[in-house]
């Protein structure tokens, strides 16, 4: 089976590689690249744990091959914070206990951070809908939803 | 959890993605890949070479053909779900889209795609049925469209035949005083329904309805057009009376989910809902 070049750009940094067309964009960010806080769940994009994000918008990394992703600009979960400061979103979640064993948590931030002016008009119940291509085994999902309103709420207030 | 080997292509016009589809008896089309990667994952597909249209010029569009739209078989779901244009001339399509799986699938999720996997549950092929929609494919004899009656023959099985490719879904734009709803019962946001109502219905002047859609998903091997609702809605019945006619001509399965009372149950229930809600927004 013919392998392909592809270049991409993940957190601001730029490679090139050679992959089968089979190879998972998940773990091509994993075995590759050794971004590993990109995590994998179900893969089969049901859990939501391997989300990143694909030209700004949140996709799941299992359900994309890293062929496909040629050409493209990725974030993954360690393109969020600046050094050893957490992003403010990162914070919210230590501040609500919004993780517990942390496994479901970069698909979690990199879902947020992708949709940040959509829950800013959002109500609790349309949170709790948008966060449903995410699941959480441990928290009950209470301090995720208090850690995006208390993102969105700082994220507005810096914008007045 | 890891797919088999393929080759691969991603072509930059129609033209040569029909070659290479034809080139290879167990070639298949790769729009969104959101329904065909979990496919490939439990190997429950195999093919040979994938034929990515990502590349394709033409296919991302979002066109207003006066009384109808005319969308790009690869243009994402969350740009149809969120394009004013769309809440606008068919606001039933674009409520619908809210349905579909979860934000990161329609990021990727295509409206061709969807269509042209024809699941039973799925909201895209009940949409373009309900609407009377029609798809635009080419193949390797040329253009041709299909209208949804014709589209849609059994589970995950259209008309499109192998060699040909899906390139754009065109569905009636909403006419003056037409109301819409989405109603669906599902265990969870983003599940597929255990059974859907899609309806939309155009009152006249007087407030009498003289068009209606109803399709109904989840109850059957393809999604369904309720006829026996729409006709008697036409003829002037409630809501309530129309609804108790959805089970008409189903046979949903039983599975896990539910069983197949309780889903022609639901039938009734979500028809009416429907029904109900789309009255409230055409007046």
């Amino acid at each position: 089976m013919a392998t392909h070049l592809i270049k991409v750009e993940v957190n601001g940094e730029a490679y090139e590689r050679t992959v089968p067309p089979r190879l998972l964009l998940s773990d091509f960010l994993r075995h590759e690249l050794h971004l590993t806080g990109t995590h994998v769940g179900c893969e089969h994009g049901v859990c939501g744990a391997c989300t990143v994000q694909l030209d700004g918008q949140g996709v799941r990394s299992c359900l994309l091959f890293a062929v496909q992703a040629d050409g493209s600009a990725i974030k993954t979960v360690e393109g969020l914070a600046a050094g050893d400061d957490l992003h403010p979103l990162q914070a919210a979640f230590s501040a609500a206990h919004a993780l517990q064993c942390g496994f479901c948590t970069p698909g979690f931030l990199m879902t947020i951070d992708s949709m940040l002016d959509e829950f800013a008009t959002m109500t609790e119940p349309e949170i709790r809908e948008a966060l449903s291509g995410n699941i959480c085994r441990c928290t009950g999902y209470q301090g995720i939803v208090e850690a995006v309103k208390a993102t969105v709420a700082s994220h507005s207030q810096e914008g007045r | 959890m890891k797919p088999p080997e393929f080759d691969y292509v991603a072509p930059n016009s129609v033209d040569d993605a029909i070659k290479a589809l034809g080139s290879d008896l167990e070639a298949k089309v790769l729009a969104g890949g959101q329904s065909l990667i979990p496919l490939l994952a439990f190997r429950l597909a195999g093919p040979s070479l994938l034929v990515d249209l990502a590349r394709v010029d033409g296919l991302d569009h979002i066109t207003d053909e006066g009384d109808r739209l005319v969308i790009g078989a690869m243009t994402r779901q969350r740009r149809v779900e969120r394009d004013p244009l769309v809440a606008d001339r068919c606001p039933l399509l674009a409520e619908s889209l809210r349905h579909v799986g979860h934000p990161q699938i329609r990021s990727r999720g295509t409206i061709g795609g969807s269509v042209a996997h024809a699941d039973p549950a799925a909201e895209l092929p009940g949409v373009v049925l309900a609407l009377g929609g029609r798809v635009h494919v080419t193949g390797p004899a040329g253009n041709r469209t299909i209208e949804a009656e014709e589209l849609f023959q059994g589970f995950l099985s259209t008309s499109i035949a192998d060699g040909e490719i899906l390139t754009a879904v065109e569905v009636p734009a909403s006419g003056p005083r037409t109301g819409w709803s989405v109603v669906e019962v599902a265990r969870r946001p983003g599940d597929y329904a255990l059974c859907g109502a899609l309806c939309q219905l155009q009152l006249d002047d007087s407030g009498t309805v003289v068009d209606a859609h109803l399709g109904l998903i989840g109850v059957g091997d393809r999604p369904m057009r309720a006829h026996a609702v729409e006709a008697a809605v036409l003829g002037g019945a409630s809501p309530s009376e129309a609804a108790e006619l959805a089970p008409d001509g189903l046979r949903p399965g039983s599975d896990v989910h539910a069983s197949s009372d309780y889903r022609l149950h639901l039938a009734t229930v979500t028809s009416r809902r429907a029904l109900t809600q789309a009255l409230e927004r055409a007046a």
